[in-house]
């Protein structure tokens, strides 16, 4: 016991929250034999925890090998489209391989109130403590340092040497900690979702798909009336998870409520035929974190570190969040082993953590598009003008009437230039956007 | 007690029905047995009796002989005079192990819930509670007992194959109250109890009654009228009240009332609130959105009173009056006033007759 | 005084279904819950407890998942428990279970004399009410179902008093020690656990009993020690089509009438 410093009472390490973050810390650390308190706020892990649903495999295989022999998978995805939406017509690509359908598969549907509970239950088996139904209030503060946490329950306080925070995009605790400010609603999408039962024979028909194979649609443009948004549909095994997700402040700004929208998005003429025959079972709502590396909040200090959402690690672009939640767990779990194995908990010693996101694609990656949120969120045209003008060029094009192959080229270019676009506008968005993708 | 064994050398006949009372009042659960009681008992070709225990309780046989017992068993006793566990249950299984009767049904009441698990366990026997539905299958001449299971989502028939007598318990006012005969007579049997008061383990110490508003259990209303947004406030469910005393029912309310604060929690039905079965709901200025749907869906008959011809309630509902409810609640209250009721004075003894 | 809690690990019933084609319960993917009104009765053993001073040990029959509901006793105050599992077990019906679960009982007060035992009212799936009154048949304990409140415990005198909530009123009733009582949700409001409870509970693993550690008649257990068989299960016949007697082109008296006629016709009034 003198070895580790750690309270007769007391954990090792605390970590806050059983969502991918805070399970992916707790079982690597459960793992290497250290005493791992997980607590989490809702009746069981995946209770309040939202998301699309795609799981990269890669990051959870990195954790636990073969997991997708026991894991309460949907299917694995083997296609890949993207669909731009104007109000009246989409354009659509697909993409598809063979690779995708030999094992490992690189890609699963997962739904999250299994997933997390079945995760947290590896973490739980592998020896770490789960605490459920139970809410981290307060950091317990000794000299500047992080030494525990309060929660609501009585005889709530709980100590450890290191903390890690994990409690998702509106993280109490971070914020307590000073480490985060509040969160500007630019820097944040509500995302909507609804759980569409539909049988397996008309998901396997409608998508081209066999057996387990799925098929995930992410959908751009005008999916909200213009506002900065992206909407989603991904098949489960019987189920499709169809979403939206809107930058905060424009929803705000709208006076809208993000189910018209769902509902408008669900009825576009592209959109509806794939929904057709399902019935809604489920409802949820979540907020995602969508400032990237510029909204990104100090990620460690004395005795803690901060994973996942509350980290505000997402790559929209990617439409990567799990992942990155997953391997900053893992890696935030690594920083505090060594830290306990050297006795040293000071902020010097987790920078480790910083030091070894940098070296992962977390850091490489957030950095890489840091620029990109922004250049989004200043330009409108990207979610109100060029899907409408791309869309209408390509029904131009596609219309075959009398009018000559020559004077159609002039009209689409006439309409784009004069009517919504000069030239230079339309050149400096390409070139800026280009840069913007580091 | 000695192990109880149905062996195959002894005929088992005869339906019974135990009737509860107290204080010398027949629960009407017992005569709705009877009556159906006497179609098993015609199915089967045998006869139809009745038991009945407690003190000063011979005149009660008349009124049950009127439904359709052949026969009555009386045991009269101090020892019985309240209802305890442990006399009524020796006594009972007394009379089984000594006239063998091949079913034996009692309503689903605390009482006969509490009775019949100790008897069934006692005479080793099988018990299915809450029947919905009783026959007898005509092959085997044995005893279907359906009832709900899974809160409702599922229905089951039981058989209880080889150990006799069958039990079940129904609920009240599952089955129809048969009309009363009062000049049928039938068997009148006397039995005497050995059991003393010194071997009873309990005593009852006092009963209080319950007021109109303690303790509300809407879970076990036959009726119940339910208001939501619509009423508009306290004063809704004042005018609401009227007409659940009128029906003879509960108030309950969806979520926002009770968010606004204009009834108790305890009268919340839906997803986060109590779920509920009645015979009669009656849902005024509900929408009848999926999180109160789930509450009272498996409610008999559903009555919807909504101005919005829309709400998805008349999907639900099995009669629907679209209207004001400030215009309709009053009419139906008024009505009501009118309207002469089956239930009453269920005994065959005239008020000349009462003592 | 010695306190023995039973407890079921339930579906949440709320979510189970029956599959139309198949005939067949729906149970995949449906989480489990401590039976709620065991979970009062939990609470009831450890206030008795902190009362009177004591010991509460919670006991449960099921799959070996049923361990987690365990937990949740321990958690709630529960100081041990005991998983009573086997394969030879699956499909008793309540006499059954009442059979097993009084052996165990009676194992337990072998090794120290148990006084209460409390169980919940009945369960949300089986919905019988039937194996709390079938333990205190078969260990001779004074039965008191419906119990509402307890008033007084007597440990010396072996005197409890309880209150038990009856259709019309309460009823107070005195019984005699041991006594198996079984308890509604308005006896008492589920205490949030403290932390230590929960973290006592991560990591508890009960007791395990299994049919040799019993030593039970096989022919009293599963199928062949059940009298009741499930001949068939069926879903409920859904929801006839409704009917709306009056839309807005009737007067409220009209309408009013009209139900009135309806009503009567089912024989509600």
């Amino acid at each position: 016991m003198a070895k580790t410093g750690r309270r007769a009472d007391g954990f090792d390490v605390i970590v806050v929250g059983a969502g991918p973050a805070g399970t992916a810390a707790a079982y690597t650390l459960a793992k290497a034999g250290i005493k791992v308190a997980l607590i989490e706020r809702g009746v069981y892990p995946g209770a309040k925890n939202v998301m699309g649903g795609v799981m990269y495999s890669q990051p959870v295989g990195a954790i636990i090998p073969n997991f997708w022999d026991e894991a309460p998978l949907e299917r694995h995805i083997i296609e890949q489209q993207y669909m731009m939406l104007s109000a009246d017509s989409a354009i659509s690509g697909k993409h598809r391989s063979t690779q995708y359908a030999v094992q490992p598969h690189n890609r699963y549907t997962v739904l999250r109130a299994k997933f997390d509970a079945w995760f947290a239950g590896q973490a739980d088996a592998a020896g770490a403590y789960l605490l459920t139904n139970t809410v981290v209030t307060d950091p317990i503060i000794d000299n500047g340092r992080v030494i525990g946490v309060s929660t609501d329950r009585p005889d709530g306080d709980l100590y450890a040497n290191v903390l890690i925070v994990a409690d998702g995009v509106n993280s109490i605790i971070a914020e307590k900690l000073g480490l985060r400010g509040v969160i500007d609603t630019v820097n944040m999408a509500l995302a909507v979702k609804e759980i569409i039962s539909l049988p397996r024979g008309k998901i396997e028909d409608r998508f081209n798909l066999e057996g387990d194979e799925g098929a995930t649609i992410d959908i751009y443009g005008e999916v909200a009336r213009g506002m900065e948004a992206t909407g989603f549909i991904y098949t489960n095994k019987d189920s499709l998870s169809v979403g939206l997700g809107v930058i905060l402040k424009d929803l705000v700004k709208s006076g809208l409520t993000p189910y018209e929208l769902l509902d408008e998005m669900k009825n576009h003429p592209t959109v509806k035929p794939l929904l057709a025959g399902g019935e809604p079972r489920e409802y949820l709502a979540h907020m995602i974190p969508e400032g990237g590396y510029r909204a990104m909040p100090k990620l460690y200090s004395d005795g803690v570190l901060i994973a996942g959402d509350a980290a505000m690690m997402v790559n929209g672009f990617h439409r990567e969040g799990s992942n990155l939640a997953m391997t900053s767990g893992k890696l935030a779990a690594e920083t505090a082993i060594e830290a306990i194995a050297h006795q040293e908990f000071s902020a010097r010693a987790m920078s480790a953590y910083e030091t070894k996101l940098n070296n992962s694609f977390v850091l490489k990656d957030l950095r890489k598009y840091k620029n990109l949120p922004g250049f989004i969120s200043s330009r409108p045209q990207f979610f109100n003008v060029y899907p409408q003008i791309i869309n209408d060029a390509a029904t131009e094009f596609l219309t075959v009437d009398s009018v000559s192959k020559k004077q159609k080229q002039w009209k689409i270019w006439r309409q784009i230039v004069r009517g919504r676009r000069p030239v230079r506008k339309l050149l400096r968005d390409i070139y800026e956007g280009w840069r913007a993708f580091g | 007690m000695t192990e109880h064994v149905t062996e195959s050398t002894i005929e088992y006949k005869d339906v019974w029905i135990f009737v509860e009372q107290e204080s010398g009042q027949i629960n009407p659960v017992a005569f709705e047995l009877l009556g159906e009681g006497r179609r098993l008992a015609d199915d089967l070709g045998q006869k139809l009796a009745a038991v009945i225990l407690g003190e000063a309780i011979d005149k009660l046989a008349g009124d049950i002989f009127a439904r359709g017992a052949d026969k009555v068993i009386i045991v009269d006793d101090p020892v019985l005079k309240d209802y305890r566990t442990y006399p009524y249950c020796a006594a009972l299984v007394e009379l089984s192990e000594k006239y063998h009767p091949q079913v034996l049904l009692m309503g689903a009441t605390i009482l006969g819930r509490d009775l019949a698990s100790a008897v069934a366990t006692e005479m080793r026997t099988g018990l299915t509670a809450d029947c919905t539905e009783l026959g007898i299958d005509p092959e085997t001449k044995l005893l279907t007992q359906t009832r709900p299971a899974f809160g409702g989502n599922v229905m089951a028939t039981i058989l209880c194959k080889q150990v006799r007598p069958q039990m079940s318990t129904v609920r009240p006012r599952v089955f129809k109250l048969p009309p009363a005969d009062c000049d049928r007579a039938g068997e009148l049997i006397n039995e005497t109890m050995a059991l003393s008061e010194d071997e009873v383990p309990t005593k009852v110490l006092e009963f209080t009654a319950h007021t109109s508003h303690s303790n509300v259990e809407i879970e076990t209303a036959d009726v119940i009228v339910a208001g939501g947004r619509g009423l508009g406030g306290e004063e809704g469910f004042e005018l609401l009240k009227k007409l659940a005393d009128a029906l003879g029912g509960e108030v309950a309310a969806s979520r926002p009332p009770v968010e606004m604060g204009w009834v108790t929690s305890d009268r919340q039905i839906g997803q986060t609130g109590k779920t509920v079965r009645p015979k009669l709901y009656v849902a005024v200025g509900i929408s009848g959105a999926v999180q109160h749907a789930v509450g009272m869906q498996g409610s008999d008959i559903i009555v919807a009173i909504n101005k919005d011809p829309e709400a998805p309630i008349f999907k639900l509902a099995t009669y629907g009056i679209v209207g004001n409810l400030f215009e309709v609640v009053p009419a139906l209250i008024e009505a009501l006033a009118g309207v002469v009721r089956t239930s009453g004075d269920l005994s065959c003894e005239t008020v000349e007759n009462d003592g | 005084m010695n306190i023995v809690v039973c407890v079921k690990q339930v579906p949440d019933t709320t979510q189970v279904r029956i599959h139309a084609e198949t005939n067949t319960l729906i149970r995949e993917g449906i989480p489990s819950i401590v039976n709620p009104y065991d979970v009062h009765a939990v609470e009831a053993a450890v206030a008795v407890k902190e009362s009177v001073g004591g010991h509460v040990t919670a006991i449960t029959m099921g799959p070996p998942q049923a361990r987690e509901a365990l937990k949740e006793t321990i958690s709630l105050g529960a100081d041990d428990a005991v998983l009573i599992s086997d394969r030879a077990f699956a499909g008793s019906d309540t006499l059954a279970t009442g059979y097993i679960l009084s052996e165990a009982i009676r194992k337990l007060h072998g090794e120290s004399p148990i006084d209460l035992i409390i169980c919940g009212k009945q369960s949300i799936d089986g919905d019988t009410a039937q194996v709390g009154p079938g333990i205190a048949q078969r260990l001779g304990f004074t039965q008191l179902t419906y119990v509402i409140k307890i008033r007084e415990i007597d440990v010396p005198a072996r005197r409890i008093v309880v209150e038990r909530q009856l259709e019309r009123g309460h009823q107070v009733v005195e019984g005699q020690l041991p006594a198996l009582l079984t308890v509604v949700k308005e006896m008492n409001e589920v205490r949030y656990a403290p932390l230590p409870n929960l973290i006592k509970a991560a990591k508890y693993e009960p007791r395990l009993f299994d049919l040799e550690s019993l030593g039970l008649d096989r022919s009293l257990i599963g199928l062949k020690g059940s009298p009741t068989t499930v001949r068939r299960i069926f879903a409920p016949a859904p929801r006839a089509g409704g009917e709306i007697i009056a839309d807005g082109s009737k007067t409220a008296a009209e309408a009013a009438a009209l139900l009135i006629e309806k009503l009567q016709a089912e024989k509600l009034l």
